[in-house]
């Protein structure tokens, strides 16, 4: 049984190490500190974790003139009000200057549950892929989550770092593990078809991997954790080898991985395709397994498509 | 012998500045422009430390343009105080020129804060000030606001969070000519009572003539004064100021001189 640990958890964490090594990390949070697990820094270095109350517009704009004075400004809110509401701050005052600000948000995709859909970002890939200069980043366990904060930090430029509520299973060896920022991970290789995966759905294609082979099927993965810039070679790759890809993610099919990647094949090597992900519809109240289920986001449903996929290939 | 001589030749300097590189742009603000030419001479030419031959300089004051369609008086101060060239200038708005129709730090030396989008600037200011005060240092932020930009909400988080905060590091100046693109404050949104609304958010607000050179001063420094507390400005202005065709008149808040209008407002400048 694998160990399962929220990627926020993984957050809270890597900050603390961080704030020891960087006396320049600020931390800003917008009253969701215990949830974004920015509680642990407040607590660890206190002088430095700037709470902005509930204003995230405004919290995005201070993280920016953070920045400005040579700051390096984590953020963190639930992804809807990051993304959403402070989008626009976000975009003119953070990305066109170019600003150091990480913003590293939480509670994204349907799995935050039992809140509801007016607290479940959908788009938020979609949107911050979208705007220029920005750096798109979804950790698919703790493992990875860490190395992400200390690849970000070194980083010069804005980042969004989309992390989950809930706890997922650890996938990635800390010890052997050597992540690279923008570079994809093949984590099965396979010759029938390939499945892209990113954040927390990664582990269900490694586990719709091991489904399909017991079926004969040879499916090979890819842990897509950075969307942008994403890795054109990689996919490239895996299209002229495999002749067929799956996409799947924790966020609309609209603009986010299954969008990115399609963009890449299309142009490149167009190979048939399905994308998996939530199809253009808002979420609603539930616990998170059950919600993935109705919501078609599990192995089975992963095995169920992609045999669909190749039987026309 | 008038003590503001000085201030005043920059001053007409800038607005013939503006005029001209408006009147070549074809496009742009004039009236918010002429309205903050005294409150960004006076910053510029009086009180803040700055260096037009290293705008790095990480000691620096920070001025944050936050009413940013305001740029060509930006850019006619930053040309003035030797940030880069005047020929410049009149390249505003086109193709491949330094400078964007709103201040874009990147690409302007001497623009501390790409701004545009209102409010938005007022609260990077916040964020600068609070690195600064984080810091220990002696930086002081000021950030220009117009009076149309406190519809935007996020003036009022900004304003909450700088108060909370115990920004005295921080100045804001508010640009108050009481109009905006459609017509009065009062007609759009009412806006008043400025000098309350900050003073409940916890704000040292002092009133000025935005025009007056010793008020102007006299508030900076008093601002340096008041402990753990923001300031707010509010200076009294005149939209369109000193060309008397384009004073108190939204309809110049947005909208260029053509030749013939250039030359009276040019004329009327030489006069002063």
């Amino acid at each position: 049984m694998r160990d399962m640990i929220a990627t926020r958890d993984a957050y809270g964490k890597a900050l603390i190490e961080l704030g020891k090594m960087n006396n320049g990390i600020v931390v800003l949070d917008a009253d969701l500190s215990k949830s974004t697990k920015t509680a642990e820094f407040s607590t660890a270095f206190p002088k430095r974790f700037f709470n902005m109350g509930i204003a995230e517009q405004n919290m995005m704009g201070v993280a920016a003139g953070f920045a400005t004075a040579g700051k390096i400004p984590f953020v963190s809110t639930f992804a809807m009000f990051a993304t959403g509401r402070a989008f626009e701050i976000i975009r003119n005052s953070i990305a066109y200057p170019k600003l150091n600000v990480k913003i590293c948000a939480t509670h994204a995709g349907i799995t935050v549950g039992e809140d509801g859909a007016s607290h479940q970002a959908l788009e938020d890939i979609t949107c911050m892929r979208a705007i220029p200069n920005m750096t798109v980043v979804v950790p698919s366990d703790a493992v990875e989550t860490t190395k992400i904060i200390h690849a970000v930090a070194k980083l010069k430029g804005p980042v969004y770092v989309r992390l989950g509520r809930l706890a997922v299973p650890v996938i990635n060896d800390n010890e052997k593990y050597k992540f690279e920022l923008g570079k994809g991970v093949e984590l099965i290789e396979g010759n029938d078809v390939t499945i892209i995966a990113t954040g927390m759905m990664v582990s269900e294609a490694l586990k719709a991997s091991d489904k399909l082979k017991e079926q004969g099927i040879n499916a090979g993965v890819v842990n897509i954790h950075t969307i942008k810039p994403i890795d054109k070679e990689l996919i490239i790759k895996k299209a002229k080898e495999t002749g067929a890809m799956v996409t799947v993610e924790e966020h609309n099919i609209i603009g986010g991985l299954g969008s990115a990647v399609a963009e890449v094949l299309i142009e490149n090597h167009p190979v048939i395709m399905r994308r998996i992900g939530i199809n253009d519809t808002f979420g609603e109240s539930g616990k998170p397994k059950d919600l993935l289920e109705k919501y078609k986001l599990t192995a089975n449903e992963i095995v169920k498509s992609t045999k669909e996929l190749i039987a026309n290939k | 012998m008038n003590k503001y001589r000085l201030l005043e030749e920059k001053a007409n300097a800038i607005r013939k500045n503006i005029i001209t590189m408006l009147n070549k742009s074809g496009s742009g603000h004039p009236g918010g422009s002429l309205s903050a030419v005294e409150i960004l001479t006076a910053l510029y030419f009086s009180e803040m430390k700055v260096d037009s031959k290293n705008p790095n300089w990480d000691k620096r004051d920070r001025f944050v343009l936050s009413k940013g369609h305001a740029a060509p008086v930006l850019y006619a101060t930053l040309a003035e105080k030797g940030f880069f060239p005047k020929e410049e200038l009149l390249k505003l708005r086109q193709v491949n020129s330094m400078l964007q129709g709103h201040p874009d730090m990147k690409g302007t030396p001497g623009v501390d804060m790409s701004t545009g989008s209102l409010g938005q600037g007022f609260s990077a200011s916040c964020g600068m000030a609070l690195a600064n005060k984080l810091d220990r240092n002696e930086i002081r932020t000021y950030v220009l606001l117009g009076d149309g930009e406190v519809q935007e909400g996020i003036v009022w988080e900004t304003a909450m969070a700088a108060s909370h905060y115990k920004l005295d590091n921080l100045v804001a100046i508010l640009d108050f000519n009481g109009l905006q693109i459609d017509g009065s404050n009062d007609s759009v949104m009412s806006v008043q009572p400025l000098a309350d609304k900050f003073k409940a958010f916890g704000w040292n607000v002092i009133e000025i003539d935005g025009h007056d050179y010793g008020e102007i001063i006299k508030a900076f420094n008093a601002a340096k004064t008041i402990k753990e507390r923001p300031t707010m400005t509010l200076a009294y202005t005149i939209k369109g100021k000193g060309i008397s065709f384009m004073e108190d008149k939204s309809g110049w808040h947005g909208k260029a001189p053509n030749e013939e209008e250039t030359k009276v407002a040019l004329a009327e400048l030489e006069v002063v």
